[in-house]
C-alpha cells in the first residue's frame, strides 16, 4: 500500500510534529515484557508484515518530507554533522548504491533508479530530485555521495570501517541522535563509542558478543535491534552539540502537560553489510510518539507503566529519564489495572 | 550457514595442467557485490555425499553479475577439487554460499605487501582493482612454479612491471622471505595466501621484526585433513553419529540434519564453536585459545579421538 506523506510539520520550534493514527498502530514498540534490562538483542532482520516497519530494509513513511526538511535545517546550521573520511570513499558509495536501488524497488510510486553501465538516473518525486550522474564520480552529484542519498533517507547513518577485528566509526550522517555527537565519536572502536553505556551492559558481556555478531554480517544477510529512550516534545535534533537548546526542557513537565510533552524514542537499528567496501552500515531510525498518543494503545501503556517504574535508576540516569520519570509514572499508572486495584 | 545461491558455469579455462579457471552467473536475478579478499563455499556433490568447500573470488569487483575462481587440483585431496577439474563442465549448475570476507585490505596501510605461494594468488587478483583504483602503494611477490602453479603470471608481470616479483621454483629461484621486511615503509602490511608453512614462517618473521600483530594479515588454504573415524554423541538429542575419516565433524553434523552456524570451514573465524563435554579431541584449529580448547572445539576442521566417545552439548 503506497506510502502517503503529510505536509511539513516541525520537529522544532512550534512542534507541530503528530502521529495519524497509522502511524501509531505501526510504531515500534520496544518492550517485548513488562521489565527492562540491556541485552544482545539482535536478530536476523527478516521481513515482517507487509506495512510495519519491518517490511523493508529502509523504512518510509508519512513524516518523510517532514523529517527530510528537519535534516537539511540542522546541516545548515551544523554541516559537519555529515563526516567521511578520505578512506571511506568506497563505503559511501555502496550506501549510496544500497539506498537508491532499495527505496526504488520497495516504494516505486515515490522513487526510480535507471542505470546504464556507470550512467546512473535517480529520481525522488516526493523531493522533486530528478539527478543524472556517473556513478563512482563525486564531480557529478551536488553533494558528497553518502550526504546526497542520506539527505534523502530517514534516520541517521554511522558507517564502520571493519578492521584489527574491530569496527570504527569513520563516516556518518548524524542529525538525530539520542545524545551523542559524531564529531566526538569519529575514529573511535565499538566498545570506546559505547563506553558511556552503564556498567552493567558491559559486565554481561553485551558488547563483546554484540561486537562478534557484528562482525561476522555477511552481504544480503543484515540484523536489527530497538533502543530506546524519551525525549521532550517530537525533537529530532537531540545531539550533544545542542544540549544547551534542549537539555532545561526536561524540567518543564508538569502532570497537566506530560502526556503531550513526554515523548517516546525508539531507535530501528539495522546492519547490513556493504558489499564493496566491506564496510559496515548502522543505520538508525528513529520513531517518536507522545504519551497521549501511545496510551490510544492500553496494552502500551500498562507495559510502559511497569517499565519505567521498575527500570534501575542507573539506566534511567544514562537515558536522561530521572526528572520527569515520576510524572510519567504517576500519569501512567492509570493504564495499569493492576496498580490501580493496589 | 547463510542461504545458497543458484549459479551456472559459463566458462571454464585450464590455466596450468593443475589449474583450473570457472566462471559463474547467478541463475535467478543478480549476484551480490562482494569486497575483494572474499570467499565463497562451493557445494560439491561427489558420490552421493556433499563436500563443500571454500575458494576466493578472484575476478574484479567491478564486473558486477560474474565470480570466478581458479582451482587447483590437490592429490591428496577429498575429491572436492578433482570434481571441479574432471565432473563440472560450461552449462552445469552448482550451488554457492554468499561472498564472505576473511581476508580484506586493511584501511590504515601506508604501503600493501602482497606475498603469494602458488594458488594463493587468486586473493590477490581481486585486490588489483581495488589497489590500483586506489592508486595504492603496493607490490606483489608471487612463488610459483612455471608450468604448473604459474596461473596469470604473464599477466600480472604485464600489468604491475615493477611492482611485480615472481619466484619461479623450477628455475631454482626462492623467495626470501626476511628480505620482504627488509626497508619497507612506516605503515606497511603484509597480506600473505598459501601453503601453512609459507604462513608459519612470516609470522615468525614479522614477530622477529617487530611487526606488531595487526599488519600481518593470511588466508591459509586450510581444508580439512582427513583422519580416524570417531563416534560422537549429542546430549540434548541424544543422537549418536559415526563421523568417517574422510568427513569433517561439521559436515557428519549437518548430513545428520543438525546445523551448526558456519562461515570459513576451515577453523579460523570461530563461527562454528561447539561445546563438548567429554572426550578427547584433537583441535586443528588457529582460532581457540589453549584454555577455551578445554570446553569447546571447532567442528570443521577438529576431530574427536578414534577410541571412546566425544560428547557434544547439541
Amino acid at each position: 500500500m503506497p506510502v502517503v506523506m503529510k505536509p511539513v510539520e516541525t520537529y522544532r520550534g512550534d512542534f507541530t510534529f503528530s502521529n495519524s493514527p497509522q502511524a501509531i498502530a505501526r510504531f515500534p514498540f520496544p518492550f517485548a515484557e513488562d521489565s527492562y534490562m540491556y541485552s544482545v538483542n539482535i536478530e536476523p532482520a527478516t521481513p515482517r508484515e507487509p506495512g510495519s516497519v519491518f517490511e523493508h530494509w529502509f523504512d518510509i513513511d508519512e513524516h518523510y518530507v517532514s523529517e527530510m526538511a528537519e535534516r537539511g535545517c540542522v546541516l545548515e546550521k551544523d554541516p559537519q554533522r555529515c563526516l567521511v573520511m578520505p578512506h571511506m570513499a568506497q563505503a559511501a558509495w555502496d550506501t549510496l548504491e544500497m539506498l537508491m536501488e532499495h527505496l526504488a524497488a520497495d516504494y516505486p510510486e515515490h522513487f526510480a533508479l535507471e542505470r546504464d553501465g556507470d550512467q546512473w538516473l535517480w529520481i525522488n518525486r516526493p523531493l522533486g530530485i530528478d539527478q543524472r550522474f556517473t556513478f563512482g564520480d563525486a564531480s557529478t552529484l551536488p553533494f558528497e555521495p553518502l550526504e546526497y542519498i542520506t539527505r534523502q533517507a530517514q534516520g541517521d547513518f554511522a558507517v564502520l570501517d571493519q578492521r584489527d577485528g574491530d569496527l570504527f566509526m569513520d563516516a556518518g550522517m548524524v542529525t538525530c541522535p539520542a545524545d551523542w555527537s559524531i564529531k566526538f565519536d569519529a575514529g573511535m572502536s565499538f566498545k570506546q563509542w559505547h563506553a558511556p553505556v552503564p556498567g552493567v551492559a558491559h559486565q554481561l558481556g553485551v558488547f563483546d558478543r554484540a561486537l562478534k555478531y557484528l562482525l561476522n554480517i555477511q552481504v544480503g544477510h543484515p540484523v536489527r535491534r530497538l533502543n530506546w529512550t524519551m525525549t521532550i516534545n517530537p525533537r529530532m535534533d537531540t545531539s550533544s552539540e545542542t544540549f544547551h537548546e534542549w537539555g532545561h526542557e526536561r524540567g518543564l513537565v508538569t502532570p497537566e502537560n506530560v502526556a503531550r510533552l513526554v515523548h517516546l524514542r525508539v531507535e530501528l537499528q539495522f546492519m547490513p553489510r556493504l558489499p564493496r567496501s566491506n564496510a559496515l552500515l548502522f543505520g538508525i531510525r528513529t520513531y517518536l510518539i507522545s504519551l497521549e498518543e501511545l496510551a490510544s494503545n492500553p496494552v502500551w501503556a500498562c507495559r510502559l507503566h511497569r517499565v519505567l517504574r521498575d527500570l534501575p535508576d542507573e539506566i534511567a540516569d544514562y537515558k536522561g529519564l530521572t526528572r520527569y520519570r515520576q510524572t510519567v509514572v504517576d500519569w501512567l499508572r492509570q493504564f495499569d489495572p493492576q496498580a490501580k486495584a493496589a | 550457514m547463510s542461504a545458497m545461491i543458484e549459479v551456472q558455469v559459463t566458462d571454464v579455462r585450464q590455466l596450468t595442467p593443475v589449474v583450473r579457471e570457472f566462471t559463474f552467473v547467478a541463475l535467478d536475478g543478480t549476484l551480490p557485490g562482494f569486497s575483494c579478499g572474499s570467499h565463497v563455499q562451493v557445494v560439491l556433490p561427489i558420490e552421493g555425499r556433499t563436500l563443500r568447500n571454500a575458494y576466493s573470488l578472484m575476478s574484479d569487483p567491478r564486473e558486477t553479475g560474474v565470480y570466478r575462481i581458479a582451482v587447483r587440483l590437490q592429490e591428496a585431496s577429498r575429491g572436492g577439487s578433482r570434481y571441479l577439474h574432471e565432473q563440472v563442465r560450461v552449462g552445469d549448475r552448482l550451488r554457492i554460499g554468499v561472498p564472505s570476507n576473511l581476508f580484506a585490505l586493511h584501511s590504515q596501510a601506508h604501503h600493501h605487501i602482497l606475498v603469494a605461494g602458488g594458488i594463493g594468488i587468486t586473493p590477490f587478483m581481486a585486490y588489483l582493482a581495488e589497489l590500483e583504483a586506489r592508486g595504492a602503494s603496493f607490490e606483489l611477490h608471487y612463488a610459483y612454479r612455471s608450468g604448473l602453479t604459474d596461473a596469470y603470471g604473464d599477466e600480472l608481470r604485464e600489468r604491475l612491471g615493477e611492482r611485480f616479483h615472481g619466484y619461479d621454483a623450477a628455475a631454482g629461484q626462492r623467495l626470501d622471505c626476511t628480505s620482504l621486511f627488509a626497508g619497507k615503509p612506516l605503515g606497511s602490511h603484509l597480506y600473505v595466501c598459501g601453503p601453512q608453512r609459507l604462513l608459519d614462517e612470516l609470522k615468525l618473521l614479522a614477530s622477529a621484526h617487530g611487526w606488531s600483530a595487526g599488519r600481518l594479515h593470511w588466508e591459509a588454504f586450510a581444508a580439512p585433513e582427513p583422519g580416524q573415524p570417531f563416534t560422537v554423541e549429542l546430549t540434548r538429542s541424544g543422537q549418536r553419529l559415526q563421523v568417517p575419516g574422510d568427513h569433517s565433524l561439521l559436515e557428519a553434523l549437518e548430513a545428520a540434519g543438525v546445523e551448526v552456524p558456519n562461515l570459513c570451514r576451515g577453523g579460523v573465524c570461530g563461527q562454528c564453536t561447539t561445546r563438548y563435554l567429554s572426550g578427547e579431541v584433537e583441535h586443528r584449529d588457529h582460532y581457540l585459545g589453549e584454555q577455551q580448547r578445554g570446553e569447546a572445539l571447532m567442528p570443521c576442521v577438529s576431530r574427536g579421538g578414534c577410541s571412546g566417545t566425544l560428547l557434544l552439548d547439541l
